[in-house]
């Protein structure tokens, strides 16, 4: 019977959770690294048991942290993340330039294909590649030395690129989003990017539809149909239909558009889900009712997931890189709360039930389908 | 032999239990300490200063013989009572953040 594994990171340290195909009962192992920050842990594709794990602190700095039997033991590996050349300044709070400064890993995309090669996703925003095994990092630099990048500000939570997606169909594309600055694609495996932020509308920028400058909060795409892409922005959830070309707005009849993640559906490419959040001050759900709402068209028509969530006195809030997708045939569904629980969904959503109840507060929550 | 005593988070890390104890040769000074240590535990390269030398990460500090010695040049010689192995020198976790 197929298995899943859960991998969590919190703000005190990493969990593990497994089951098997039926997804009813659980094993928590951890915390590994306790007292640290674990921004995200992922698993490789092409070696399921090697996991790689954000850890940082703001005494100690950034380790990155690489199991090869699936999270029982861990070695550290490279913590060097060093920019490429020239660091430039951005934009600071205050609108006044400020110099790169490298905070922490926000993000791991390992390749579908290598288990040695992995991105990492950084704040302040770059992009860096590990092609043995993370022992060692070097910048993709294109990236932060775009002309535009100058503009770019940090968000509320630092100015981090939290989201990678490699391209299955096309060869050397990918795509990274950073906040505040927006999406980019690059068609040459990193070395060059282009921003694709047309048909954004941000109203808390100067220019409300500029080239950079978007809070984006995560993106997700089915690798069936990579060139559609979903968004959860700071405020409005939208869709691409040309890989970024153009951007239209489907938030149609969700009680808020504002919230941090976005997936899609392992077997539907147009089924989505977002969590949606009250508002960018507020960082709880609505009416104290945590809610998952689901499409079933791509967007626009939404429907509230509530069985099995709290529907009174809920005001927890889901971190953008806190929700994840397995790949059963009944697609299970997961995500962390600031809160400290970890529900899940063995039925795409229709009911859910907690695996984790009361972890520190959860930053990303990854799912991995073994055989 | 230099003591030096590590905070629990990066002891954790390097490994090890209690104090470590380093041959350091030459002038007795914090970067001829810390490059020793880190030689020895290159896990700890980058978690105390810069992956470069330096500088000291800020909530790190460097304490010995009841003196605070974060804000001294890297090469001034330590105590002699470091030195000699009579007094260890105390890497710290500053207290911050509640």
């Amino acid at each position: 019977m197929s298995q899943v594994r859960v991998l969590v990171g919190t703000r005190k340290g990493a969990f593990v959770l497994n089951a098997d195909g039926k997804r009813d009962r659980w094993q928590i192992s951890g915390p590994f690294f306790p007292g640290w920050e674990i921004y995200h842990v992922a698993g490789s594709p092409a070696e399921p048991d090697r996991l790689f794990a954000s850890q940082s602190s703001g005494w100690f700095g950034q380790v990155i942290q690489r199991s090869d039997d699936g999270g029982a033991t861990w070695e550290p590996v490279g913590n060097e993340f060093k920019y490429d050349g020239d660091t430039g300044t951005h934009q600071w709070y205050d609108g006044t330039p400020h110099p790169w400064e490298f905070a922490r890993v926000w993000h791991l995309e390992p390749a579908p294909d290598d288990p040695d090669t992995v991105y990492a996703g950084v704040e302040d925003a770059g992009l860096f590649k590990s092609t043995d095994g993370g022992q060692h990092w070097a910048e993709l630099p294109g990236l932060r030395t775009h002309k535009s990048a100058p503009d770019w500000a940090p968000g509320a939570g630092g100015m981090c690129l939290h989201t990678i997606i490699l391209d299955p169909a096309h060869p050397g594309r990918m795509f990274a989003a950073i906040s505040a600055a927006g999406a980019f694609r690059s068609d040459d495996a990193g070395q060059t990017w282009q921003p694709v932020n047309r048909g954004l509308h941000s109203e808390g920028i100067p220019d409300e539809d500029a080239e950079v400058g978007h809070c984006v909060h995560r993106v997700a795409m089915h690798p069936a149909r990579p060139e559609v892409l979903y968004m959860q922005k700071h405020w409005d959830v939208m869709r691409t239909d040309d890989a970024g070309e153009s951007w239209h707005e489907i938030s149609g009849n969700l009680p808020t558009d504002f919230g941090f993640p976005i997936g899609v559906h392992a077997h539907e490419p147009d089924t989505v889900y977002v969590v949606p959040i009250t508002s960018d001050s507020h960082h709880f759900p609505p009416e104290g009712k945590l809610r998952v709402y689901r499409s079933r068209t791509g967007g626009n028509d939404w429907e509230a997931l509530t069985r099995g969530l709290p529907q009174e006195h809920c005001y927890v809030n889901v971190l953008r890189d806190a929700m994840a997708i397995d790949s059963l045939e009944g697609c299970g569904v997961y995500f962390g709360t600031t809160g400290g629980q970890v529900y899940a969904s063995a039925d795409a959503g229709d009911s859910w039930a907690p695996i984790a109840r009361d972890l520190p507060a959860v930053l990303s929550v990854e799912v991995q389908t073994l055989p | 032999m230099i003591r030096v005593v590590l905070p629990a988070h990066l002891r954790t890390l390097a490994r090890v239990n209690g104090e470590v104890e380093l041959q350091v040769e030459g002038a007795v000074t914090q970067r001829a300490v810390l490059d020793a240590l880190e030689a020895r535990y290159p896990v700890l390269r980058g978690t105390i200063r810069g992956h470069d030398g330096g500088p000291r990460r800020a909530f790190v500090r460097f304490y010995a013989c009841e003196q605070d010695l974060s804000h001294e040049p890297p090469d001034d010689p330590l105590p002699a009572a470091v030195a000699a192995g009579t007094e260890p020198y105390l890497i710290v976790g500053a207290m911050a953040g509640g």
